[in-house]
């Protein structure tokens, strides 16, 4: 314990922690609004969907099952590209918080598409018989019927996206990962490793925290 | 002309899965609905009746023919027009179907939304709405906290929210207890009666179609084989899917077990006799076996009604002189339908 270098690089330590956060939340924001559209366009594009629509789904459906699975860590260097094009660098947190956002995107547009399973079709059924448009449909009783579910799956997708984010360094996106690696694991220093573990896991438990009580809010349970 | 028009409609589901076949869900269907009537529609599951249900408003597609709806084309209709067609008919679901995530007040503000009316008018209306159901003191209640037939109240108020000249009624009584059921049904009549709106009730139980309805179809493998005002098809059905949905609610001849179970108990002829309301009585039946010395009882069988009207099957042991009992089972023959029963 006497020669860990825990409390001199608690500035380091800090700015790190602000760093996930951010990159987190911003992540979190875009991937929900990009997989929330993806999963709603997959669940009502299938067959029997209210936008039953072949082409589309199948599109949709391969273009998430090819990217969903790749592992982020290479997934974060093969949108280096394409960050270029959309955040103008292929380096940094700019980079890292675009590559993590589209993985989140794909992984949540899943995660959105499975919730809205949960949700009756009667219900949307009688929207229908009530003279109510697709697109009024989609927003006024798939997303609010679904919310609960929904909310659930998000808090899930904010672990993995807190989890994916650690590898944020390969292309230079700091944080507390490229902390650990740096200031722990490299320089064999276990105490700095565990002070990061468990800055982590706080942020993961008060994440999933906020997470139920807002699902259990919303589902008045 | 008629409120609801149906003629040679066809619908055809594609096959589920590649190399299947598609199923003929509706095959070819006349059927006129009039203003102001409770139509019934019966049939085991399979028959056809919930696809026939959703053409009338189009949340299913006809494959063939044409459908009209007060004057309104429903077939081949845009769907913008058909949106505003659907607000003149509501339409109330087995299992209720409602908004989970909304209270009772904004279930039955949604219609009116998607309509567009004014808040004021639509608090106004909702008041009204709720009630004529009787649950103005659940308004702030979500749906979960209500119980069943609540629950279907709230599902006919939103229904008729916006005033619709027909209400379509998808077995919705099928999931209530039968005391909720009789409450059900009872708001239904009202629903007909006082706001004179014409309701089309899909079930598979003919005690509802007995309760409520003025006209009965029934229906089997996509078609109507037969239809006509419940009390004539009730106490003459024609087609044996039509007979064996009556028996569910008056006994005709007993089985063959329970013929054999009476048997033993009964030594005289068997004959069951049809009684209906029209052609005789039953005093002009029973005096003739008096009369004619023959000691009978009655073994089998019940006598039901129907707005009034009675009907039924009674099955009689008949002891006697074997000469006195032909002749009096040919004398009855002229009062009602008589039956001998091997």
């Amino acid at each position: 314990m006497g020669d860990t270098r825990l409390f001199e690089l608690g500035p380091d330590l800090w700015e790190a922690f602000g760093q996930t956060l951010g990159t987190v939340a911003i992540a979190l924001f875009f991937g929900v609004l990009l997989g929330t559209l993806i999963g709603l366009a997959l669940y009502t594009t299938r067959a029997g969907g209210i936008y039953a629509n072949r082409p589309v789904f199948v599109v949709l459906n391969f273009l998430v099952n090819f990217f969903r699975p790749i592992p982020f860590v290479i997934f974060i260097g093969a949108a280096q590209p394409l960050a270029r094009v959309v955040v103008g660098t292929g380096f940094g947190i700019e980079a890292a918080i675009f590559a993590l956002a589209l993985a989140a995107g794909f992984f949540i547009s899943r995660v959105v598409e499975q919730n809205l399973f949960s949700v009756d079709p009667g219900v949307v059924e009688a929207a229908r018989a009530m003279g109510a448009s697709r697109a009024r449909v989609v927003f006024t009783v798939l997303l609010p019927e679904g919310l609960g579910p929904l909310i659930l799956g998000y808090t899930f997708a904010f672990v993995a996206i807190v989890d994916a984010s650690a590898i944020a360094g390969v292309v230079g996106g700091g944080g507390l990962g490229s902390f650990a690696l740096r200031y722990g694991f490299r320089q064999f220093d276990p105490v700095v490793t565990w002070a990061t573990v468990l800055i982590i896991v706080v942020i993961v438990q008060l994440g999933q925290l906020l997470g139920n009580v807002l699902a259990r809010k919303v589902l008045r349970r | 002309m008629a409120l609801v028009e149906l003629r040679g409609v066809r619908k055809v589901f594609p096959p589920s899965k590649r190399g299947g076949e598609s199923v003929v869900a509706i095959d070819g269907v006349d059927l006129d609905i009039e203003k102001g009537e409770i139509f019934g529609i019966v049939g085991y599951s399979g028959a056809g009746k919930s696809t026939l249900v959703r053409l009338v408003n189009a949340l299913e597609v006809a494959t063939e023919g044409t459908i009209v709806v007060g004057g309104t084309t429903i077939t081949g209709l845009p769907e913008k027009d058909l949106r505003r067609a659907r607000l003149d008919i509501g339409m109330i679901f087995q299992q209720f179907n409602l908004f989970s995530s909304r209270t009772v007040y904004h279930n039955v503000a949604y219609p009116l939304q998607v309509a567009g009316v004014p808040k004021a008018e639509r608090h106004a209306r909702i008041a009204e709405l709720l009630s004529f159901v009787g649950l103005v003191d659940k308004a702030g209640h979500y749906p979960d906290q209500l119980s069943g037939g609540q629950k279907q109240r709230v599902g006919i108020a939103r229904a008729l929210a916006t005033s619709p000249s027909l209400l379509l009624a998808d077995e919705s009584t099928s999931a209530l207890d039968p005391e909720t059921t009789q409450e059900v049904l009872a708001l239904l009549r009202r629903v007909n009666e006082e706001l004179g709106i014409t309701i089309v009730l899909i079930t598979h139980e003919m005690e509802v179609i007995r309760t409520i309805a003025h006209r009965v179809a029934v229906m089997e493998a996509g078609r109507i084989i037969e239809q006509g005002p419940v009390y004539e098809v009730f106490s003459a059905p024609q087609h044996p899917a039509t007979r064996r949905f009556v028996s569910t609610l008056v006994d005709g001849t007993p089985d063959e077990r329970t013929l054999a179970a009476l048997r033993e108990r009964h030594a005289g002829r068997f004959v069951t006799v049809a009684f209906r309301e029209t052609g005789g009585g039953q005093s002009a039946v029973f005096s003739e076996f008096v009369r004619r010395g023959i000691a009978f009882e009655l073994v089998y069988g019940g006598i039901e009604e129907i707005q009034g009207r009675t009907f039924g099957n009674l099955t009689l042991s008949l002891e006697g002189d074997p000469a006195e009992v032909d002749a009096a089972i040919a004398a009855v023959a002229a009062h009602a339908d008589v039956q001998e029963v091997q």
